[in-house]
């Protein structure tokens, strides 16, 4: 062995270099206050172990990358961890960077001759901030899209080269697989390639010039191998401990919904880290921007780099420490107010909720039978009837009718209504209360329509609120086959077991006291129609029929109220129809296990 | 630049620094496996999930569109296929060759046995031969020269007519050995 060893000695120095790192005199003798460093580049190692195993299974590209991260988070085993690990140590190095910086400021370890070596640090750590900018975005979520969209925005506020700078960071006018491919490969080729180098002359420096101790000495001097390493490797296992101990109480890294241009995020929010950047921008009115984006971090950088001039000065030393307090004070103070200011306000609450619900539902449907489709993950929730139903209607149909008293979404509308509220519309429940002589006019039905005072209406004033006993039971009868031509998911199962009542009711429709027939088309019931037709009443196709037109023939005809005809004028695709529909009848995705529960 | 071994340092007892020493490598090693482990747990991700079993037998041509003529001609073989996240109903997911041979229909996969190559149907000389590794191979699917590369004649596939149409059990086998394993 030792022979072995003798050779490798002997072509390499490896044995000289190694006493050389270890034994490295720390006068003084080793202390805490010197772990910063060594934790930093345990980050750092962390953060190229989990990348490059990342890397191996993230694919840049705007229809792939969403839904490879989604693989990797909740397909692959381990990928959560992995993921979380990763995210969680950026967090940590950023944290670490900032006590680094401050305890090489305080102990004054930036003076000459150490002044490059102080430089190489800052350009580490603007480095290291430029790998949480370019990461941010790589799971192309709503999130990082957003954010990242700020961000090369203000880039694009650079006087002179701004629209240049930003067509180049994005990789064209819009943002798509070029902006993937180039933050990538930033991400996980170029700054690691830099803060390698740098940190290599980071450390050759760092030893050429050797630890600037603490006066007074407490201690003898001490090798740094065992003293020192000991406690940098404790320090480091802290820093890891706290790692996984974030990764395991969020069950690893947040994955929003996949990114879509189109589709507002008013959760949008930066890292943490940022957000006293994004706070600082709230100051600056209109046309100002740039002073709050640009001019005042540059100058604060610029003075953090003449610290070792400054530091010449009498005063000098006393001005950096003082100045640095004032400036992570201040970011502290703007991050906190960044927090107050959106913990006092509900419509950004209501963004997260919407966010995370969003998030939640595009992870069932990327886990459906189908899988993600070619066209990337933002289609999913495009074509979700549970997603956009609600917000199809409140924008469509909310200026007019309600859903359980509000705009489908859960907001409350100001003006009253002016059309039925259609939760749960053709139920039983609902036809019910449109039977009820003292519901069909209040505006939960046909109040405020041209209809409140109509024929149905006055039918059910009028006869239906004389019925005797057993033509309500006939009534009843009426109102489950009408219901049951919905074919509602809700009502499967009574539908099924009142099979019996219905069939009779059916018959009980044409009834010259219940005179459905009279107005209505209904099977083969043909009078002179001129009521809605009532065969497949509530169906699907009934709905996406008197949407698409309710002036055609078959619904209201010229009798149509103020209704338009969403297809036929062109207001709606004839998706977006399709989706208010199932969404209106409960039909949506749901996977095996839970649709059994509902 | 770097300090000599300290006078000082030396005159410890050696006892309390093999131990600071084996708890320095002890903490370093586990610390570093973290990330590796986490990493590792991924990227074998692959060992874990199994091959789709094969489906059912799958129908790939006519019984009108092959003639009497013995040749054999290549169909595609369309199947759903998924890939990591994306799913792809009724793709092409291979190709066979499919002939008449005494009223019966013969169907050979269109994979080389022995490196996974192509094979293509050559004409001119009435048999298979794969580009590759120039392995050739009888139109029955055996092999027909003994300095054949391929450890194994091509590889026949269960056929069954319904009616007009012609079903193949399609499955993937091993390449490079002898025998007949399909992949699991």
């Amino acid at each position: 062995m030792k022979k072995v060893f003798d050779w490798i000695d002997n072509r390499t120095g490896a044995r000289k270099l190694t006493q050389e790192a270890l034994y490295e005199n720390v006068p003084g003798g080793a202390r805490w206050r010197y772990i910063w460093g060594s934790t930093l580049t345990f980050t750092l190692f962390i953060q190229f172990v989990t990348g490059i195993f990342l890397w191996m299974a993230y694919s840049p590209g705007s229809q792939s990358a969403w839904a490879s991260v989604y693989y990797i988070q909740h397909e692959m085993t381990g990928g959560w961890l992995l993921r979380g690990i990763h995210h969680f140590t950026a967090q940590a190095m950023t944290i670490l960077l900032v006590l680094h910086l401050m305890q090489v400021v305080v102990d004054g370890a930036y003076k000459a001759p150490r002044e490059v070596n102080f430089w190489f640090g800052l350009i580490l750590l603007l480095l290291v901030l430029g790998l949480s900018l370019t990461g941010y975005l790589l799971p192309w979520d709503q999130k990082g899209y957003w954010a990242t969209r700020v961000a090369t925005n203000i880039a694009a506020i650079t006087p002179i080269i701004g629209p240049s700078l930003q067509k180049l960071i994005v990789g064209g006018s819009d943002y798509g697989h070029h902006t993937l491919t180039r933050f990538f490969a930033l991400h996980a080729g170029v700054l690691p390639a830099m803060i390698i180098a740098l940190l290599v002359g980071h450390i050759y420096l760092f030893r050429k010039h050797g630890i600037t101790a603490k006066k007074p000495y407490r201690k003898p001097d001490a090798a740094f191998w065992p003293d020192q390493v000991l406690k940098d490797a404790v320090a480091c296992m802290a820093v890891l401990a706290a790692i996984l101990f974030f990764v395991l109480r969020y069950r690893g890294a947040e994955l929003a919904a996949p990114a879509d241009g189109s589709e507002p995020y008013s959760a949008a929010r930066p890292e943490w880290y940022f957000l006293f950047l994004f706070q600082f921008l709230k100051y600056f009115p209109g046309g100002t921007e740039i002073w709050g984006a640009i001019v005042i971090p540059t100058v604060l950088v610029i003075i953090v780099f003449a610290m070792p001039f400054i530091g010449n000065w009498k005063l000098g030393h006393r001005f950096n420490i003082g100045f640095l307090i004032a400036v992570m004070g201040g970011a502290g103070l703007l991050t906190y107010l960044a927090y107050a200011e959106d913990g006092k306000n509900p419509s950004f609450a209501l963004a997260v909720k919407e966010a995370h619900r969003d998030a939640a539902r595009v992870k069932i449907l990327a886990q459906a039978p189908s899988g993600i489709p070619d066209s990337g993950a933002a289609t999913l929730l495009r074509n979700d009837a549970l997603t956009q139903g609600p917000k199809l209607f409140a924008k469509n149909c909310a200026t007019c009718h309600r859903y359980d008293g509000h705009d489908g979404t859960g907001l409350l509308v100001a003006d009253p209504s002016s059309g039925p509220d259609l939760k749960g519309f053709a139920s039983r429940e609902w036809i019910a209360g449109l039977m009820d002589p003292e519901k069909i006019s209040t505006p939960h039905y046909y109040g405020g329509t041209k209809f409140e005072n109509g024929k149905m209406a006055r039918f059910v004033k009028k006869s239906v609120a004389e019925f005797s006993p057993e033509e309500r039971e006939q009534l009843h009868k009426v109102i489950l086959a009408l219901s049951a031509e919905a074919n509602l998911k809700s009502q499967a199962e009574v539908d099924k077991r009142d099979i019996k009542l219905i069939e009779e009711g059916r018959t009980l429709m044409a009834n010259e006291t219940m005179r459905c027939a009279e107005c209505h088309k209904f099977h083969q019931y043909e009078d002179e129609p001129n009521g809605p037709d009532l065969t497949g009443y509530g169906s699907r196709d009934w709905l996406i029929q008197i949407i698409a037109n309710p002036a055609h023939e078959r619904f209201y005809g010229d009798r149509n109220d103020r209704m338009p005809a969403f297809a036929d004028e062109g207001i709606m695709t004839a998706r977006e129809i399709e989706m208010i529909a199932e969404w209106m009848r409960g039909e949506w995705y749901e996977p095996e296990s839970a649709s059994g529960a509902q | 630049m770097c300090a000599a071994h300290n006078p000082e340092n030396s005159d410890k007892p050696t006892r309390r620094n093999f131990f600071k020493e084996g708890l320095c490598i002890a903490i370093g090693t586990t610390i570093s496996i973290v990330p590796f482990a986490a990493g590792l747990a991924v990227y074998l991700d692959p060992l874990r999930k199994k091959t789709a079993a094969p489906g059912d037998p799958i129908r790939v041509a006519s019984l009108t569109s092959l003639p009497e003529d013995g040749i054999p001609r290549k169909f595609a073989v369309l199947a759903d296929r998924s890939d990591a996240w994306n799913k792809y109903p009724n793709v092409p997911v291979g190709a066979v060759y499919l002939r008449r041979r005494e009223g019966k229909i013969e169907a050979l996969h269109s994979v080389c046995p022995h490196a996974g190559c192509f094979i293509d149907y050559a004409p001119e000389r009435n048999s298979f031969l794969c580009p590759c590794h120039n392995s050739t191979f009888a139109l029955d699917g055996s092999i027909n020269d003994p300095k054949s590369p391929s450890p194994r004649g091509m590889d026949p596939l269960e056929v069954e007519i319904r009616g007009n149409d012609v079903y193949v059990d399609f499955k993937n086998f091993r390449a490079g050995i002898h025998d007949r394993i399909p992949e699991a």
